[in-house]
């Protein structure tokens, strides 16, 4: 059973993001949610759009709505997906609109629209295929619908922007026509038809507007935090600070006669709510409610006990050796030169500018869920988990997300919401957690720490490399099985020898990477670019170390071990010469530079950066070099460049989580210090795709943006800094 | 109790008088362009007018706003989104995920009130609030388009 688009929009209990963006003329696009039940979603009925197939539909008025499966956080899939679809269902972009299918339509339909999850930069790379299967299987569905009304054949029919045309006769209609008709041809096995050489794009390829900008300019968007639903009431939780400790009880009585207090509830073992008539009573409530807590065994752990822990996996004898070319211990101890650093990073707060919420209606009978997920199958799997209700049973509706960065892929949230709402079936029960709750219960990036060493020859040539990582695992935090007996190699990211996907760039005679497992009480998990933003911090640091030893420019030691790694080479390349590596630069300002592989993208980096007297560090430029294989929005992939030297130079000067008594310390922003537009230097973007794959680009570039002005400042000032955060003023430079 | 001027239209409100404004702003009077950040005036993300000035409402308790006080939130500024502000920050593609993008509008169009021509300082000192997404770079880049195409330098922009 079918459940085409014109039902979906018919239920009122189903919110859709339609846009469109020929609706308001003058390329600016108009948000319009579908309020519940109301007169707007009548007329958007009686203009309903016809499926030709699940990817496309078709509205009257020529206007095609692609369907979107992956979440939209910011990073722009949304636009650059529906481009790959309007690429081969040569439409036209300026008549088009889009929405997200539930995953309840999708378990309903068999997956038609794949995989949901949207982290690990895979929205685009992963699903560019069968998207453009997809919009190329309307095309033709909606040629033949043509055909047929005209009796001709198909080959003799073109189309240029949903028009399509019979030369031999004059004739022309257009997809708003055909659409009925076209959506009951037999539509043809996608495998059997040819996508157009991404070099003779005309769509994909080209840096077009986003689709979803325009009610984020005047508070039309309705965030996951916005959702407001008929006698829907609001929850404030508090989590046990400590992690492994428990909620022992409450004094609800103390709170009962505040103002919109409906009840104070057990959430689960370490959570209480209180649920109001607002948020903001619901805070109230919440802060004034007396609570107890068993803190546990944690309460007394510090942060000093976390760094000597991972301090002492730096030189255990008991090591997990992911690889081993050679023989390094001894090349390196036969060499005249030797260099050694250590180097550390530690918790990350994801902070997303919208706090975790979600808003859940249960009954024994159904489930939904409305919520900004990374993974809304996921969400759904979490709804339903919790709720009991079974999965045919639940409905997940996805809004666009006030930041994911990976956080949003964790789906405690969901059950947490889940959880109170089940205590008021009926009642729709908005969550939604403060930003002190959000810092303090986040899937924190692991802590890490590296000792490198090298072993240079007379001639400055690197002999031998030895990489030990100390550090946290995510896989042992999720239980997987890949985290068996230490042996896991996620928290080498980077460093693989195999191709494909966040291959090590150098070539190495004598080199051994390996990790010793240094795990901690806190939840760990994928921040955005994960280990890659650790990795490449030790690795490309220590090489600006080892080349400074060798007496070499850092840019030619690092090419001498790159010939059999052309990708990487060209990025860096790439790189060093839009930033004009080796040319003047005013009096005061050092480059530094850095390459590094992930997310199936090879990335390099060159910052230009200054140094005061008393260690302020202003970065002036950074020049980003990126080969994602094939380049669908060449502005949105400038925009997630610009946005991850955003985010890693905040993680660089500020980023920096510390644990007192068992609990996060920093718990809001004037703690967690997060880089501001005056600092922000000027990022260019360098895209030089290869089209022989397809890479991620939310991701690749923030691992390159630390190393790079960390080895800037090395230049500037001749002292390497091997501690991140920097601070700024930055403390290794104050110690003199 | 309270009366408030909000985009223009009085409007009473049953609250605390400790409630922030951002609170009375989303949960009574239902505007929900403004956003939550951080409740402690620290990221901007709940800035709105307040008799022309910027403010980060998640500090201001409704009690201090008197009613003859005039409030812009975000879906105040233009009723057809068409602020200059607004028209350079589409044109430029600004926002990423937009969450903060309603507070980073409401302190460009603030500025660009009190100092029509802002130099790099002036946007630095005055565009403090926080985004994770990482559109500094843009937001600076539209302060100084929507700054060429304001009211009285129509001639240096194009149609």
């Amino acid at each position: 059973m079918k459940k085409s688009q014109t039902q979906s929009v018919a239920n009122p209990s189903r919110r859709k993001f339609v846009v469109s963006s020929a609706a308001a003329g003058g390329g600016l696009a108009i948000g319009m949610q579908l309020p519940l039940g109301s007169a707007l979603a009548a007329t958007a009925q009686a203009a309903a759009p016809i499926e030709v197939n699940a990817w496309v539909l078709v509205k009257p008025d020529d206007t095609c709505v692609i369907r979107i499966a992956r979440s939209e956080m910011g990073q722009g899939t949304l636009t650059g997906l529906a481009q790959l679809v309007v690429e081969e269902l040569e439409c036209d972009w300026n008549k088009i609109g889009y929405e997200f299918p539930t995953p309840g339509e999708s378990l309903a339909r068999k997956r038609v629209w794949g995989e949901y999850g949207t982290g690990g930069s895979r929205g685009i790379r992963i699903s560019e295929d069968y998207v453009r299967r997809g919009g190329a299987v309307a095309r033709v569905m909606l040629m033949q619908a043509a055909a047929d009304q005209w009796n001709v054949p198909v080959s003799e029919l073109t189309v240029d922007k949903g028009i399509i045309t019979h030369a031999p006769s004059g004739r022309k209609t257009s997809y708003g026509k055909v659409a009925a008709a076209a959506s009951k041809v037999t539509p043809p096995d996608p495998k059997s038809l040819t996508l157009r050489d991404p070099r003779q794009w005309k769509v994909a390829g080209k840096p077009l507007k986003r689709l979803d900008t325009a009610p984020k300019l005047n508070g039309s968007l309705v965030y996951a935090i916005d959702v407001k639903l008929p006698g829907m009431l609001c929850a404030a939780v508090k989590d046990c600070p400590v992690y492994g400790g428990k909620l022992v009880s409450f004094d609800e009585a103390k709170i009962a006669s505040m103002p919109g207090v409906k009840k104070a509830v057990r959430v689960n073992d370490t959570t209480v709510a209180v649920v109001a008539d607002t948020w903001w009573h619901a805070k109230k409530g919440l802060d004034a409610l007396p609570i107890v807590w068993d803190e546990g065994e944690n309460a007394t752990r510090s942060y000093a006990q976390i760094l000597d822990h991972l301090k002492e996996g730096l030189t255990a004898t008991n090591a997990f050796a992911m690889t081993t070319v050679g023989d390094t211990p001894a090349a390196i101890a036969a060499a005249p030169t030797r260099v050694e650093a250590v180097y550390s990073t530690p918790f990350l707060a994801h902070a997303c500018m919208e706090p975790m919420n979600a808003t859940v209606k249960y009954t024994p009978e159904r489930a939904e869920c409305w919520v900004a997920t990374q993974n809304g199958e996921a969400s759904m799997a979490a709804l339903s988990e919790t709720s009991g209700v079974p999965l045919d049973k639940c409905e997940v509706y996805k809004t666009i997300l006030g930041g994911g960065f990976g956080r949003r892929g964790g789906q405690d949230y969901v059950r947490m919401a889940t959880l109170i709402a089940k205590q008021f079936p009926g009642t729709p029960i908005k969550m939604v957690w403060s930003r002190e709750e959000d810092m303090a219960h986040d899937f924190f990036r692991p802590i890490s720490q590296a000792r490198l060493q090298a072993g240079l020859d007379s001639a400055g040539n690197l002999v031998g490399l030895h990489i030990r990582v100390s550090g946290q695992s995510i896989n042992a935090f999720n239980g997987a099985a890949m985290a068996k007996d230490g042996k896991d190699t996620r928290q080498l990211q980077g460093y693989y020898e195999a191709p494909g996907d966040a291959q090590f760039g150098y070539t190495v005679p004598n080199l051994l990477i390996e990790y010793a497992m240094r795990n901690t009480h806190l939840p760990v998990g994928p921040w955005r670019g994960v280990n890659t933003n650790q990795n490449a911090v030790y690795l490309e640091c220590f090489m600006d170390e080892a080349a400074r030893a060798a007496g070499k420019d850092p840019l030619e030691f690092r090419r001498a071990l790159m010939s059999k790694h052309p990708k990487h080479l060209g990025v860096l390349n790439a790189a060093a010469e839009k930033a004009g590596w080796g040319t003047p630069l005013p009096p005061g300002v050092h480059r530094g530079i850095a390459q590094f592989m992930g997310y199936g993208s090879y990335s390099a980096a060159v910052a230009e950066v200054s140094v005061t007297p008393n260690g302020m560090v202003k970065v002036h430029r950074m020049v980003l070099a990126l080969n994602c294989g094939h380049a669908v929005n060449p502005d949105q992939i400038a925009a997630q460049v610009e946005g991850s030297v955003a985010y890693g130079l905040s993680a660089a000067l500020y980023g920096e989580l510390t644990v007192e008594n068992g609990r996060i310390v920093e718990d809001n922003f004037h703690k967690y210090g997060i880089l501001r537009l005056a600092e922000m230097p000027k990022v260019e973007t360098v895209i030089v795709p290869t089209y022989d794959f397809w890479g991620g680009v939310g991701e690749p570039t923030i691992c390159v943006v630390s190393p790079a002005v960390m080895n800037a400042i090395h230049a500037a000032t001749g002292r390497p800094i091997r501690r991140l955060p920097m601070r700024n003023p930055v403390e290794a430079l104050a110690k003199a | 109790m309270a009366k408030l001027n909000i985009n223009g239209k009085v409007r009473d409100v049953a609250v605390e008088a400790d409630t922030p404004l951002l609170w009375v702003i989303r949960e009574q009077v239902g505007l929900t362009g403004t956003k939550y950040g951080c409740g402690v005036a620290q990221c901007g993300a709940c800035s709105v007018h307040l008799n022309g000035n910027v403010v980060r409402s998640c500090s201001i308790p409704v009690s201090g706003v008197k009613a003859t006080d005039k409030i812009v939130t975000i879906e105040g500024l233009s009723p057809t989104t068409t602020h200059p502000v607004q028209k350079a920050w589409l044109a430029l593609d600004v926002p990423q995920c937009g969450y903060c993008q309603s507070g980073q509008i409401m302190a460009a169009a603030a500025l660009l009130a009190k100092n029509p021509n802002p130099s790099d300082k002036d946007i630095d000192e005055a565009m403090t609030n926080i985004c994770r997404c990482g559109t500094y770079q843009r937001i600076r880049a539209a302060v100084h388009t929507a700054a060429a195409s304001m009211p009285g330098k129509r001639a240096k922009t194009t149609a």
